[in-house]
C-alpha cells in the first residue's frame, strides 16, 4: 500500500479496490450523471473555499469535535484493557450519517440541483438527509423500507418534521437493501433535476468515495484527541466499531489505516442475527462470494445463482446483505479483522453500557460495544480498546422496551 | 452461419416497417406458461427478448419486478430459463431470441459457462441492463466468440462522445432508451424528440439496427414506427399480472396485445 493516498482514492483507473472490488456496474442512464459527479467532487474537494465550507458547517452545524470519553466504570468492571468511546452520536441528529448527508447537500447546491433524494435504514442516514437539506434549501425524498418504517419510528417522525416526503418501499424484504434499489430507480428516472445520497459507503464508486470522505472527519477528530490524551499514538490500540454498509467504520479509520496493524488493529463487527438465526447480515464474517449489490463488486450474501440474500438483524442499520468494497479490501489485505456479535449480545452490551455509564449507545455500535467487552478481559492494561459510539439509542427505544421490558435515557 | 438477428431486421425493411420486439420474463408466472406465451407471441413478434430475473434490479420499474418476483417465487433457476430458451428454439429455429438481465447472475454462472450455454440453447442475443460501455469491451468480445450479440445500450444521456465509442464495439443491434426511467415508465418524451434522438445515433452508422425500448405500448407505438424494432415490456407484464388477478389465461391475453401491437406498425 501506498502510504500517503487515502484508503479511499486506493482504485484503479475502473474503480476497483486491490483489482476486485467496487466499480461501475450501472445501466447507461446513470453513466452521465456518475461522471458529472465525480468530476465535480474532485474539484470540489481541491478546492480551498469548499473545504473551509465544510469545515465550517462541520464545527458550527454538526458540532465538531464530537467527545473522547474513558468508559472507567465499564473498564472497571470488565478488567483487562482499558474502553474509550468517541462519542459521535454527540453530533447533531444523534449519528455519524450527518457528516455525509451535509457533503451531499453542499455538492447537490454546487451543481445546482433543486431536490435530494437518499436510502436509508435504520432512519439515521434519512433523518440527517431531511435536516441537512432542510437547512440548505434542498427538497428532499426519502425511501426506507415499509419493516424500517415500523421499527424505526422516532426517526420517521424526524424525517416527517423536517419536511421531507417519505417513500415506503414495499418489494422484497422492505428494508435497506430494498430501500437502497427503489432509490436507485428514483435516480434512474430523475438524474436531471435531482442529486442522490446514497446512505453508506456503498454503490457505485462516486458515492463510497464522497460518503467516506465526509466521515472521515470523526478520525481527524480522534487522532488529536488521543494524541491529548496519552501524549503519543498508543502501541496496543485497537479501533472497533460496526459495519452494515461501513460507513461509520471508515471514517472511524481512515487517519489509522497506514499505521502498522500491529500497533493499531481494526476491528469491524457484523451483525450476527438472532442467535439461533441463518440470516446473519455478516458477509464478511461468513466468507460470502463476491458478488454485485448496487453497482458494486463486494462479498455479498447471495445463493449459488446471484440472488441476493436475506438477513435479519435486530438493528436496521446493519441489516444489509452487502458491505462496503473498501472493507472488502481490508479484509483481503488484512489490514482490518471482521467478526460478527449476535443480537442478543448486542443487547446485552447496550444494557451493560448504558447502565454503567453516561453515553445510550444504539443497537448498530452497541455491536461493537460487545465485541469489546467479549475481548477487554483477554487483554492487558496497556490494550486500549476505543469503541466508535456511532449513534444514539432513542430511535430503538420500541425495540428495547419490548426485549427488554425497559427504556431509559 | 447465418445470423438470425440481422436477417430478421433486413426482412422487415423488406417489409417497410419495424422489427417487433417482445419483451416477458422466463419463468412467469410458471415455467410451461412462460414457454406457451412465448410460443404465441412468436407469431407477431419478430424477436423474442426473455428476461432471466434477478431480485434487486436496480434500472426495472414495478410490472417487470412483480414479474421477476413471481418466476423466482416460482422456483426459476437460471438453467431453467436455457431450458425454456432451448425449447422455444426446437419449435421455431429460426427465430431469434435474445436473454436480458443483470450481470451477478452471468458473473456467478461464469462468463464462459454462461456463453456456452446460451449457444447450445440456441440464444442470439445478450442485453445486460448494468454491464456500461466500456467495462463490457471484453465480455462483448467473448460473446461474438460465441455467436451471440451484445447489444449495447445508448441513453439520453449519453454523450455524442461516448455514442461513438459505443456503437464502435457494438454488434448487429443497438438498444436506445427512449427517456430517462425505469422500464415501465409513462413515456414522458415526445415521440418526435426520441427520434431526433435516434437519428442522432443512426447518422454515425446507419448499418445498425437500431431498436428504441421503455414506455412504449399499444398506445405510443405507432409515432415511432420509423425505428428499426420497437420493444414492448411493461405492458405485456402488466397485461400477465392482470390476466392472473381476474383469473384470465395469459397466454390469450398477450397474443392478442402482441397481435394488436404488430397491427399498429404495419
Amino acid at each position: 500500500m501506498k502510504k500517503s493516498k487515502l484508503i479511499i482514492d486506493k482504485h484503479d483507473k475502473n474503480f476497483f479496490y486491490g483489482g476486485k472490488f467496487g466499480g461501475n456496474f450501472i445501466p447507461e442512464t446513470l453513466k452521465k450523471p456518475i461522471d458529472d459527479l465525480t468530476v465535480l467532487f474532485e474539484k470540489l474537494r481541491n478546492n480551498r473555499n469548499f473545504i473551509e465550507q465544510r469545515d465550517y458547517y462541520f464545527k458550527n452545524y454538526i458540532g465538531s469535535p464530537t467527545p473522547f470519553i474513558y468508559l472507567r466504570n465499564l473498564s472497571k468492571f470488565i478488567g483487562g484493557a482499558k474502553i474509550y468511546a468517541k462519542v459521535v452520536s454527540e453530533a447533531n441528529g444523534g449519528a455519524h450519517k450527518i457528516y455525509n448527508a451535509t457533503v451531499h447537500c453542499l455538492i447537490a447546491k454546487k451543481s445546482g440541483k433543486k431536490y435530494i433524494v437518499g436510502d436509508t435504514g435504520a432512519g439515521y442516514a434519512g433523518k440527517m438527509l431531511s435536516m441537512a437539506a432542510k437547512k440548505f434549501g434542498l427538497k428532499c425524498k426519502i425511501f426506507m423500507g415499509a419493516k424500517d418504517i415500523k421499527r424505526q419510528k422516532p426517526n420517521v417522525k424526524a424525517m416527517r418534521e423536517n419536511g421531507a416526503e417519505i417513500i415506503p418501499v414495499t418489494t422484497g424484504s422492505q428494508t435497506l437493501v430494498d430501500a437502497v434499489s427503489e432509490c436507485m430507480r428514483y435516480w434512474v428516472s430523475n438524474c436531471d433535476s435531482t442529486a442522490m445520497c446514497v446512505g453508506s459507503t456503498v454503490g457505485p464508486n462516486i458515492f463510497i468515495k464522497i460518503c467516506a470522505w465526509s466521515t472521515s472527519q470523526i478520525s481527524r477528530e480522534l487522532i488529536l484527541q488521543i494524541k491529548s490524551e496519552f501524549g503519543k499514538i498508543p502501541k496496543k490500540l485497537k479501533l472497533i466499531n460496526c459495519v452494515g454498509g461501513g460507513s461509520s467504520a471508515l471514517g472511524f479509520w481512515n487517519e489509522f489505516i497506514n499505521y502498522d496493524k500491529n500497533q493499531i488493529e481494526l476491528i469491524g463487527v457484523e451483525a450476527g442475527g438472532p442467535r439461533n438465526s441463518k440470516l446473519h447480515a455478516a458477509p464478511l464474517t461468513n466468507n460470502s462470494k463476491i458478488g454485485i449489490l448496487h453497482g458494486a463488486k463486494q462479498y455479498v450474501i447471495q445463493d449459488k445463482e446471484g440472488q441476493i440474500g436475506k438477513t435479519e438483524s435486530i438493528s436496521a442499520g446493519l441489516d444489509y446483505p452487502g458491505i462496503s468494497p473498501i472493507h472488502c479490501y481490508l479484509k483481503d489485505i488484512k489490514r482490518a479483522r471482521y467478526t460478527a456479535i449476535s443480537d442478543e449480545d448486542a443487547l446485552e452490551a447496550f444494557k451493560l453500557v448504558s447502565s454503567l455509564e453516561k453515553i445510550s449507545p444504539s443497537l448498530e455500535p452497541s455491536h461493537a460495544f460487545a465485541e469489546a467487552i467479549k475481548i477487554a478481559p483477554k487483554l492487558k492494561k496497556d490494550n486500549i480498546l476505543i469503541v466508535n459510539s456511532c449513534g444514539d439509542s432513542l430511535k430503538d427505544k420500541d425495540i428495547i422496551k419490548k426485549r427488554l421490558g425497559h427504556y431509559s435515557r | 452461419m447465418i445470423n438470425l438477428i440481422e436477417n430478421k431486421f433486413r426482412e422487415c425493411k423488406k417489409e417497410k416497417r419495424p422489427a417487433l420486439l417482445t419483451y416477458t420474463v422466463a419463468g412467469d408466472n410458471n415455467k410451461n406458461s412462460s414457454l406457451k406465451i412465448l410460443k404465441s407471441i412468436s407469431e407477431y413478434a419478430d424477436i423474442i427478448e426473455l428476461g432471466f430475473p434477478h431480485n434487486t434490479p436496480i434500472a426495472d420499474g414495478g410490472q417487470i419486478q412483480e414479474s421477476s418476483h413471481r418466476a423466482l417465487k416460482a422456483g426459476i433457476k437460471i438453467n431453467d430459463v436455457f431450458k425454456i430458451a432451448k425449447k422455444f428454439k426446437s419449435y421455431k429455429k429460426n427465430h431469434p431470441l435474445i436473454l436480458m438481465g443483470y450481470y451477478n447472475l452471468v458473473l456467478q454462472y461464469g462468463e464462459n459457462n454462461f456463453l456456452k450455454k446460451c449457444k447450445t440453447s440456441g440464444v442470439n442475443g445478450i442485453i445486460i441492463v448494468d454491464l456500461p460501455w466500456p467495462e463490457n469491451k471484453s465480455f462483448a468480445k467473448k460473446c461474438k466468440k460465441f455467436s451471440v450479440c451484445y447489444v449495447q445500450l445508448i441513453s439520453p444521456t449519453t454523450t455524442l462522445k461516448r455514442m461513438k465509442g459505443i456503437i464502435k464495439d457494438s454488434h448487429e443491434m443497438i438498444y436506445y432508451i427512449s427517456m430517462l426511467s425505469t422500464t415501465g415508465g409513462k413515456l414522458k418524451v415526445s415521440s418526435k424528440k426520441i427520434l431526433k434522438n435516434y437519428q442522432k445515433i443512426k447518422n454515425i452508422n446507419s448499418a445498425k439496427n437500431l431498436v428504441i425500448g421503455f414506455g412504449i405500448t399499444t398506445k405510443t407505438i405507432s409515432s415511432l414506427k420509423l425505428a428499426d424494432g420497437l420493444v414492448v415490456g411493461s405492458q405485456l407484464c402488466r397485461s400477465i399480472s392482470k390476466s392472473l388477478e381476474g383469473g384470465q389465461n395469459p397466454v390469450t391475453k398477450l397474443n392478442k396485445m402482441v397481435k394488436n401491437l404488430k397491427r399498429k406498425i404495419i
